[in-house]
């Protein structure tokens, strides 16, 4: 069943509608779950995924390689400490945060038009989380011993160093990821046992059945799923907003010219949600795409996520312009020398690439026109994602190749290994998100029967 | 075990209409099944439940409160490390773990006291064998009204759940 966009009533305010006004309950279910329990998938989903799946499996032999062999096949040197493993680190931690903060800020604030991003934003969450706790444990010298960041009892009566940011990432990186499995199971419960009333096989009515656990929607079972899922939401905001604190703060706590800035835990948690929206902006035009959901992720949607996305930019612009500033205004020899560094020196082609992606690309969707083309969202999104990454990693390069001592300066020369573990993440992250779409109602269906029901009452 | 007549509607509006009046009608509504969270039904109807927040609250400081006193523990006590002069308790810094882990924390109680006031996880309810009782997560609404003493008062049920917009009406017991 296919629901027709229908030209019918236009809100009071003008907008156009989220949904089709002809939308019924049935048909919003039907549209949601059949492509997915019918199990029939096109031609674009297998050619992603036969782009996806190489490229996962390249992340498996890179790990591995880095595993047998050790970080010395990665480009880091004495002096550039820090590489691309900790960039990608924060670059996927960043988008990972974005997801279960969009959904829990967009549900406390009552956006009618979270209900067709927000379950995808979360699965984003999930998967971009799980990856990018793999990098902290790759950049160790001695992987092996990661679980030594846990206090367990030991022969050795060692205990973590409380003080480390290693252990702040550990705890912070934990927490936050079986927080976002239980919020994303919880928002997913009464649409799970929407798929195992609906699925045909039996295969299908177990499987479903079993993570279901047997829900009914019964009064009592909605009471309560909604006072914990607005709990959930509630304090799910100042845990990603503490979280990527954190991964600021593991610059900000170090000693090192650019680093000692009390401004790195808020523009890293508005730098977390700036590229995790160009994420969702991309994944919803995919989706949108693939499944013809034309008519539930409206022009209405990407037109919010383009002012979400230049207010973030105009954001990002000021904490560079602060971070410039408070470093000039400083007065330090090391400070002003490595800003003139990051403008002028070895890095300054990707530093300049990196103000055009996050500051001044973003600024076409000033325009209308613009915000309402997808193609173009999709445009300023790839540059955003790009910029980010080259914000991350020059962080680490500036810095680190422009310290206090002179004779310690050196620039970095990614190898083999670095370029690896940047690119194939992203088709282990592809592999997952695909899978993902074919076993699970990539929009929530029960909060779309809920818009639709409030809408229709307004 | 509850005797219940269930009345399966198609309608969120005539639904909840047929709830709040069945009530003045003398009708003893024990249950809802709705696709959607509709807080007038859910309110009605949940009767006791457990204090979510509460009980959140209580997990999430009471394992921050552990966490702090762990990490007190292993760096003054068990495994003290003069780092640069800091003092051993180095407070503002050990809240970083304890904030954390007491979120985590508040939300796996929260999910325990949601799963178990939900009296799930049951694969089987006797309501699962009630026909077209599969539209309740898709696109139907039933209410279950507690079955009279006699057949008159079953009746007059039937009725006045017609009258309110009902499809149909069965019997079950659940």
């Amino acid at each position: 069943m296919s629901l027709a966009v229908s030209p019918g009533r236009v809100a009071k305010d003008e907008e156009p509608p989220l949904l089709p006004v002809s939308a019924t309950d049935a048909s919003i279910t039907a549209m949601i779950a059949d492509p997915v329990l019918k199990g029939v998938a096109g031609r674009g989903w297998w050619v992603a995924m036969a782009c996806a799946t190489p490229l996962a499996l390249i992340t498996v032999v890179a790990i591995v390689r880095l595993l047998w062999s050790g970080v010395g096949l990665l480009g880091n040197n004495t002096t550039v400490v820090w590489g691309f493993p900790i960039a990608n680190y924060v670059w996927w931690i960043g988008i990972g945060n974005a997801g279960t903060l969009i959904s829990a800020l967009l549900l406390l604030t009552r956006q009618g038009w979270r209900a067709s991003i927000n379950r995808f934003a979360e699965a984003m969450t999930l998967f971009a989380v799980s990856i990018a706790g793999l990098f902290p444990i790759l950049h160790l010298g001695r992987p092996q011993y990661f679980y030594w960041l846990a206090p367990y009892p030991n022969t050795m009566t060692l205990w973590p160093q409380w003080r480390s940011a290693l252990v702040w990432d550990f705890w912070a990186i934990l927490s936050y990821l079986i927080f976002s499995i239980i919020f994303f199971y919880v928002g997913l419960l009464p649409d799970l046992a929407a798929f195992r009333d609906r699925s045909r096989s039996r295969r299908g009515r177990l499987i479903y059945g079993a993570f279901a656990l047997g829900w009914r929607g019964s009064a009592r079972q909605w009471r309560l799923h909604n006072v914990f899922y607005m709990a959930m939401a509630a304090i799910a905001v100042p845990l990603v907003c503490s979280v990527h604190s954190i991964v600021g703060l593991d610059f900000a706590a170090s000693l090192m010219p650019g680093w000692q800035e009390t401004i790195f835990p808020p523009y890293f948690v508005v730098g977390a949600m700036f590229s995790g929206f160009a994420m969702v902006a991309l994944l919803a035009a995919a989706i949108r795409w693939g499944f013809g959901f034309q008519s539930v992720l409206t022009v209405r949607h990407f037109e919010t996520m383009a002012l979400i996305i230049l207010a973030s930019s105009l954001i990002m612009t000021l904490s560079y312009a602060t971070e410039w500033f408070s470093g000039w205004y400083g007065g330090q020899v090391a400070e002003r020398g490595e800003i003139a560094f990051a403008f002028t020196g070895s890095y300054a082609p990707f530093f300049w690439l990196q103000l055009f992606c996050n500051c001044a690309a973003p600024q076409i969707l000033w325009w209308p026109r613009m915000r309402r083309s997808i193609l173009a969202l999709i445009a300023v999104s790839v540059a955003i994602l790009t910029g980010m990454w080259f914000e991350r990693i020059l962080i680490i390069w500036n810095t680190l190749s422009h310290g206090y001592l002179p004779s310690m300066r050196r620039v970095f020369t990614p190898t083999l290994e670095d370029w690896l573990l940047l690119i194939a993440p992203l088709g282990l992250f592809a592999m997952l998100f695909l899978i993902f779409i074919r076993l699970l109602p990539a929009i929530s269906m029960h909060e779309m029967r809920q818009l639709r029901h409030e809408r229709s009452r307004s | 075990m509850i005797r219940a007549l269930v009345a399966e509607f198609d309608n969120a509006d005539r639904f909840i209409a047929a709830l709040k009046v069945s009530q003045t009608e003398g009708l003893t509504p024990v249950d809802a099944l709705m696709p959607f969270h509709i807080p007038e039904a859910a309110r009605f109807l949940a009767g006791r439940v457990p204090p979510i927040r509460l009980i959140m609250a209580a997990a999430g400081f009471g394992v921050a409160i552990l966490a702090y006193a762990l990490q007190w523990y292993s760096a003054v006590v068990a495994y003290p490390i003069d780092s640069g002069g800091r003092p051993l308790n180095s407070w503002p810094i050990f809240l970083l773990v304890p904030f954390e882990v007491g979120i985590l924390a508040a939300a796996i109680a929260g999910f325990i006291a949601f799963i178990v006031g939900s009296s799930l996880p049951r694969l089987h309810h006797p309501l699962f064998a009630y026909p077209g009782i599969e539209r309740a997560t898709q696109d139907r609404f039933f209410i279950l009204v507690a079955r009279g003493d006699s057949d008159d008062a079953d009746d007059r049920a039937r009725r006045f759940l017609f009258e309110a917009g009902a499809l149909s009406i069965g019997a079950c017991e659940a």
